[in-house]
């Protein structure tokens, strides 16, 4: 790490930033549980999400234009030390799941309380503090070990908060089972993958690990870690075909773990493949060449088919609303694999955006929950007149899901259209469009079921409360205000690709 | 302060407050001003770009003004005043708010300066018209809906493809006059002719049109089309292939107009015949033949408004549109006819009414620019159009034999909206000065020259004379047999028959294929459902011993790749 200038003399609040951005939520998690107390578990939650939130803002405010910022946990300069490294990309995410938070934990308070058992509700918003923590811990790391740790943290409490689901349905405590063991084999391959790195070059900070597989090249070791890492990683994405923990999990999960889910956790481990295919590992060698093309980029569009098939057979809202996040993340990782600052630029847009999107429709199922006692699309026939509010949220979620202009859907498959055409790919361009057909199908199934089927004479279903509303529409508007001003989220992501294509480089200021 | 705001918005921003208004004469109100002022705003801009939209690193032109854009922006206005007076009655918030965005989607289009805007545009008309089909709350008329949407969004999506590949071969979103050659450009081209009801692509337009409310198919009758001809004369003016293919739109429908029953049909078939002239004109795409194509466009609209008009009040009060089973309404909708014979003469172009004097614009270049055999079809097309529009519309409706029916004249509001239109087919047909200074390019043409007048002349007379013979002599057939009434014309004589029994083998053959089709398509979502639906293999819920066997079979392919790089 020669070529490191960024001396630590933190001094001022601004230059420990990033270190508040996971301290503040991780502090906040054992004092909910010190407390103890019903009443401060929320309020505590909230502000300690929301300083988080403007953390994260403030530091993509630093990075936007390209710079890295550099922080040496502790004091202790890397290598040797933990350094927390931000640049556009990973701020860029940090912003999308503080935002996400923020967002939900408002709804979460009424929607937890009817579906969550009381005694559990300071351990629950605890272990939600503790996943955003990890969460943030993943995204924010430059040690590479570190991004396993706080993985794990994540992971946990994720286990925990989907099987809060059980007090309504018993069958979350199976669905967090299985999440267990294919969340804890995936951690694993990816320790197994670090391993292999560890071996080859002996060093665990990003930065240096990819200066040495620079010096180096491309060993059998190195290959190893690769295979392992993306399999790791592609599981906790929901990497088609190893997306299978993913459907019962958010179809069990309280509804606003749900939201708060699909919007997150899925996005941050895209953002670790990221980082390690495009600063850890150098773009340039054959064998991710290889491994984008014939593994990352045909699975990413059977995914894009048959997870869209199966959400147009789905009678469940909230369960097609799950195959259908597999289908997205399948656009996100076909972007990826163009290896283009376009498709790049097109799979980060399309993070944040579907993240919004999942965020608006999620939420608005957990608002048909707590009403209809369920999502199914029988329980929900003719809701659109009880619930003009939510169900025209559905509505608007649901063309940004297919892509209709004038929503976030719609600029980032436009750019991802753009890069398949790019590369002089059509075929690929043709399957984006065609797979968005499926998506108008299963949407219109919903809009279909909302607002065309008769209203049960004896329902007695109300309006959802202003509290889920606010934070739904929040959402939905989000997905029209990023469609029609595509700057933020166009610049930032394109600043995130052009770092990260830079390879190496990008991580060496 | 109104130059700022694209002409659409205000429509937009009506539609949204719409709803919030209690229901009856203030919203009526509102839906008459809305045009109007839109009307007033689009005469007194300058030409220009004038409003500019920075949308994601391209710079959105959603106002050019120019001659064109006007002229079919005014119209367009115009048609949206006369319609919301036509449907003053309707208490529909649906229908009202659906009217609304329709046409300022419509008139959006016509203003955009670019390609996404225009695509944006695009789909709103789909959108938002579909509703004006659903209105009408039955069944059918959902699945009517449901398949007219699928084209028009089809359209909107073929559209959006050509605009990227155009995008990613030239850098530029502009539109402006292309040419056909690149996928981009037939793709775009592809998405136009289905918008306005090419040969083979018309199928949504008698199938959709008939379908939906009284209003609701006035209100269709006036954008759709000709924002797709619009954008025909925009982007592909001088396009050969054009001339051709508005030939055959002009020829075709004309027999499937002759042997229809419903009459709202037989207008569907018409519209489709006269676009086809306005298709001809801009493949010939002189600036004599652009302007005939844009003011018969602007006549078109509104004796096609007309027609449906009246036809529609006669619906509206008879509950029928069939021809089997009106007859002899003359007696208590004296109006209502007479204003559907000023329709049905301007679309027949007598003189003195509109048609006659923007159709021989398009007719007379056909001539000049030497294509005599296009001449020839058109000429065949015009006493076709006379045939079906033009004596079948209003003959089988107010006169013919008495059906019985006594029905009331129609309400007040209607037969004002059918009086203006009326007397501004009359008032074009007679005085066409302030309709040329309109048009795109300078012109300078007269009408009523001898020659045009005698030879139009002749041929309406003819027919009319032919007509009233046989009704004085009682050899008129009643009206089912009636339709071969002017089978005196040679041409015209077996071409019905032949065409109906080539039709029907077409249609058997049609329905078996349709039928195998469905089979098909049935047994691939009975299978698809198979395998992905809920209980299906692929969705399933696995083992979780399954599940890690996926793990396994990933990892084995990711090493398989990375050594073998």
């Amino acid at each position: 790490m020669s070529a490191e200038t960024l001396q630590h003399t933190a001094l001022t609040l601004n230059d420990q930033l990033p270190a508040l951005q996971i301290l503040v939520t991780f502090i906040a998690a054992p004092l909910v549980v010190m407390f103890g107390s019903l009443r401060l578990a929320w309020p505590i939650t909230f502000a300690a999400s929301a300083i988080s939130f403007v953390i994260a803002l403030m530091l993509l405010s630093q990075v936007i234009d390209g710079s890295v910022i550099s922080y040496h946990m502790g004091g202790w300069a890397p290598p040797l030390g933990i350094e927390y490294r931000v640049d556009a990309a990973n701020a860029f995410v940090l912003v999308l799941v503080t935002a996400i938070s923020t967002l939900v934990l408002p709804y979460a308070r009424v929607s937890v309380a009817a579906e969550v058992q009381k005694k559990h509700h300071t351990l629950f918003y605890t272990a939600f503090l503790l996943c955003l923590t990890g969460l943030l811990g993943v995204t924010i790391t430059g040690d590479a070990f570190n991004v396993f740790v706080f993985l794990e943290i994540s992971s946990l409490s994720t286990y925990v908060l989907i099987a809060q689901g059980a007090n309504r349905d018993r069958r979350a405590l199976t669905a967090a089972y299985d999440y267990l063991i294919m969340g804890t084999i995936g951690a694993t391959f990816f320790v197994i993958g670090l391993g292999f790195l560890y071996m080859a070059t002996g060093t665990l900070n990003m930065a240096d690990i990819s200066d040495r597989i620079a010096d180096q090249g491309a060993n059998r070791t190195v290959r190893m870690a690769i295979a392992f890492i993306v399999v790791g990683i592609g599981l906790k994405a929901a990497m088609y075909p190893l997306h299978l923990w993913l459907p019962n999990a958010y179809t069990y999960a309280p509804s606003a773990i749900t939201a708060f889910l699909a919007a997150t956790a899925t996005k941050v481990a895209i953002y670790v493949l990221l980082r390690f295919l495009f600063s850890v590992f150098q773009p340039t060698l054959l064998m991710e060449y290889y491994s984008l093309r014939f593994v990352i980029l045909p699975f990413a569009i059977l995914a894009m088919f048959l997870a869209s098939y199966i959400a147009i057979f789905q009678t469940d809202l909230k369960r097609m609303l799950a195959y259908s996040s597999v289908a997205q993340i399948g656009y996100i990782l076909l972007g990826i694999s163009f290896l283009t600052e376009t498709g790049l630029t097109a799979a980060i847009v399309h993070l944040f955006n579907h993240g919004i999107t999942k965020a608006a429709l999620f939420m608005a199922v957990g608002a048909y929950v707590l009403r209809a006692n369920g999502s199914f699309y029988d329980e929900i026939e003719g809701l659109g007149r009880r619930m003009p509010w939510t169900s025209a949220a559905v509505v608007i979620g649901g063309l940004s899901l297919i892509g209709v202009p004038g929503t976030a859907g719609f600029v980032s498959k436009w750019l991802l259209v753009q890069g398949a055409l790019e590369k002089g790919w059509w075929p690929v361009a043709l399957l984006i469009v065609a797979s968005s057909l499926l998506a108008v199908i299963y949407v219109w199934r919903v809009v279909e079921v909302l607002y065309m089927k008769p209203t049960p004479a004896d329902s007695v279903v109300r309006e959802a409360p202003v509290s889920m509303l606010i934070p739904i529409w929040i959402a939905a508007l989000a997905c029209i205000w990023f469609g029609l001003n595509t700057d933020m989220t166009l610049n930032a992501a394109k600043a995130a690709a052009q770092g990260l294509l830079a390879g190496s480089a990008g991580m060496m200021n | 302060m109104l130059e700022q705001l694209p002409v659409a918005f205000l429509f937009f921003a009506a539609a949204l407050v719409l709803p919030l208004l209690p229901k009856g004469h203030l919203r009526g109100a509102v839906l008459l001003a809305i045009p109007l002022i839109a009307g007033w705003q689009v005469w007194s801009l300058p030409a220009g770009n004038l409003v500019n939209v920075e949308f994601f690193g391209f710079t959105l032109d959603l106002m050019r003004v120019d001659k064109l854009s006007r002229v079919f922006g005014l119209i367009f206005c115009l048609a949206a005043f006369l319609t919301n007076l036509y449907a003053w009655h309707i208490r529909d918030t649906v229908q009202q708010v659906a009217a609304l965005v329709y046409a300022g989607a419509a008139i959006g289009a016509v203003f955009a300066g670019d390609l996404i805007t225009l695509f944006i545009y695009w789909e709103g008309t789909a959108i938002s018209s579909v509703f004006l089909i659903w209105a009408r709350r039955t069944t059918a008329a959902y699945y009517t809906g449901m398949r007219y949407l699928i084209i028009q969004i089809g359209s909107g999506v073929i559209l959006l493809a050509g605009v990227a590949l155009m995008y990613n071969d030239t850098g530029s979103i502009a539109f402006e006059h292309m040419t056909l050659g690149t996928p981009a450009t037939w793709l775009i081209f592809l998405s136009f002719g289905i918008k306005c009801a090419f040969p083979l692509l018309h199928n949504w337009l008698q199938d959709a049109y008939p379908a939906a409310t009284v209003t609701g198919t006035v209100i269709l009758s006036a954008f759709t089309t000709k924002l797709a001809v619009y954008a025909l004369a925009r982007g592909f003016a001088g396009t050969e292939i054009l001339i051709y293919i508005g030939a055959v739109m002009t020829l075709f429908p004309i027999f499937f107009a002759e042997i229809e029953n419903d009459l709202r049909r037989v207008l569907a078939y018409s519209l489709n015949n006269q676009l086809g002239f306005m298709v001809v004109g801009i493949g010939i795409g002189t600036e004599m033949a652009l302007n005939g194509t844009a003011a018969h466009a602007f006549a078109h609209i509104l004796y096609k408004a007309l027609l449906f008009m009246s036809v529609g009040a006669v619906l509206f009060r008879t509950g029928t549109s069939k021809a089997s089973e009106l007859g002899g309404l003359y007696r208590t909708m004296p109006r209502t006819a007479v204003f559907c014979l000023v329709g049905a003469a301007s679309i027949s172009a007598f003189p003195l009414f509109s048609g006659f004097v923007t159709k021989s614009l398009i007719v007379e270049q056909t001539a000049a620019n030497n294509y005599p055999i296009i001449w020839g079809v058109l000429v065949f097309a015009s006493a076709g159009v006379l045939s079906h529009s033009g004596i079948k519309i209003p003959f089988f409706t107010f006169f013919a034999h008495d059906s019985g029916l006594r029905p009331k004249e129609a309400p007040m509001h209607m037969q004002l909206a059918m009086g203006i239109t009326a007397a501004l087919c009359i008032m074009i047909g007679v005085y066409p000065a302030p309709l040329y200074a309109l048009l795109p390019y300078p012109i300078d043409y007269d009408a009523y020259t001898f020659g045009h007048v005698v030879t139009q002349l002749q041929l309406l007379c003819f027919a009319l004379l032919a007509f009233c013979f046989l009704m004085r002599t009682g050899i008129h057939p009643p009206e089912i047999r009636a339709i071969n009434l002017d089978s005196d014309w040679t041409y015209r004589r077996f071409l019905p028959k032949v065409i109906a029994r080539v039709y029907t083998n077409i249609s058997t053959l049609w329905g078996r294929m349709g039928a195998q089709k469905n089979r098909w398509i049935k047994a691939l979502i009975a299978k698809a459902y198979h395998s992905h639906g809920p209980e299906g293999e692929i969705s399933k819920s696995w083992p979780t011993g399954a599940m890690v066997i996926w793990i396994a079979v990933m990892l084995g392919i990711t090493l398989m790749v990375s050594f073998a790089s």
